[in-house]
């Protein structure tokens, strides 16, 4: 590939260019260059790198939901949907 | 400004072309077990898997339907599929991807998510990101928040209000947060339960995470 036409133009990178990478940068999908060219500016900027430590909570908050409580209600529910599977009712 | 094209746009091919899409999660040990005493009629092997999988499969519903209670509905008839299939089951994929893919059809099939004919809907490409300058730089910052908030946010007493503000998002970022951040499934896995290419499923991510942590940013000043 060839990083001098790339996406940040071969020198500054911009902080609405960086803003746009963070999901790239974080699945781990940008080139060496890229990567490279990301973090530098973060290095550079500490509005960008606020905002890439609140995209890193955010994502921290939404694993915080995957709570797999059940109401006894629901417990009761199944039990008589695999009960009736069983008695080939449904 | 010398950008010739949009940050946005995929970087590799990988994971977008031609490579058949291997799903990175196949049943495990515990849970080929699992489905062993079930098929031997073992209501206990049923129990554990209700524990493991029914609120996930209830979440991920909610990205196709609006209410808690349909979404219940819609989880239990989802139960009753894989029931139906489980001798077809060929242990491919993880359970629980082949449990969301049985709700996900669910909620499609029997019509109770208001379906749009537009593929994307508009307020999808909508940018969270934030405002900028015609030259690239921030005009309305994010305000400083991260280390005050941390604590507070990544908090299991959070998750109710989190539930809300994922309730928030159009309904394409709902699911790929829902599946990716929530479920904490692989983008190979998602791609696959909301039949979309990867190049998608990044930018929906992508957007979705970003209107969240607005949203928490609002919390914050609020």
């Amino acid at each position: 590939m060839n990083d001098q036409d790339e996406s940040f133009g071969g020198h500054e990178t911009t902080c609405e260019q960086a803003v746009a990478l963070v999901t790239d940068y974080l699945e781990d999908a940008l080139t060496q260059e890229d990567r490279a060219r990301f973090e530098t500016h973060l290095s550079e900027c500490a509005l960008c790198t606020e905002h890439l430590r609140q995209i890193r909570i955010s994502i921290a908050a939404l694993g915080q939901v995957r709570v797999n409580d059940l109401s006894p209600r629901t417990r009761e529910d199944l039990t008589l949907l695999y009960r009736r599977w069983r008695n080939q009712d449904v | 400004m010398s950008t010739t094209r949009s940050p946005l746009a995929p970087h590799r091919a990988a994971g977008d072309g031609d490579a058949e899409p291997a799903l990175e999660s196949v049943t495990d040990p515990s849970e080929r077990d699992l489905l062993a005493r079930l098929r031997a009629g073992d209501a206990g092997a049923f129990t554990d898997l209700v524990e493991r999988h029914h609120a996930g499969m209830v979440r991920v519903a909610l990205g196709y339907v609006r209410t808690r209670p349909v979404a219940e509905e819609v989880a239990q008839e989802a139960w009753i599929g894989f029931l139906r299939g489980l001798d077809r089951f060929e242990e491919r994929s993880s359970v629980r991807t082949w449990l969301y893919r049985i709700v996900v059809n669910r909620a499609i099939s029997t019509g109770l998510h208001e379906r749009r004919h537009v593929p994307v809907e508009d307020r999808e490409l909508e940018s969270d990101d934030g405002a900028f300058s015609s030259d690239g730089w921030w005009v309305a910052p994010p305000t400083h928040w991260a280390d005050e908030a941390v604590d507070r946010l990544v908090a299991r007493d959070m998750a109710p209000r989190i539930l809300e503000l994922i309730a928030l998002l159009p309904a394409g970022q709902r699911r790929v947060v829902t599946l990716r951040d929530v479920e904490g499934l692989s983008s190979v896995d998602v791609c696959e339960i909301v039949g979309i290419t990867e190049g998608n499923q990044r930018v929906l991510l992508h957007r979705g995470r970003a209107r969240i942590r607005s949203l928490l940013e609002d919390q914050m000043r609020g």
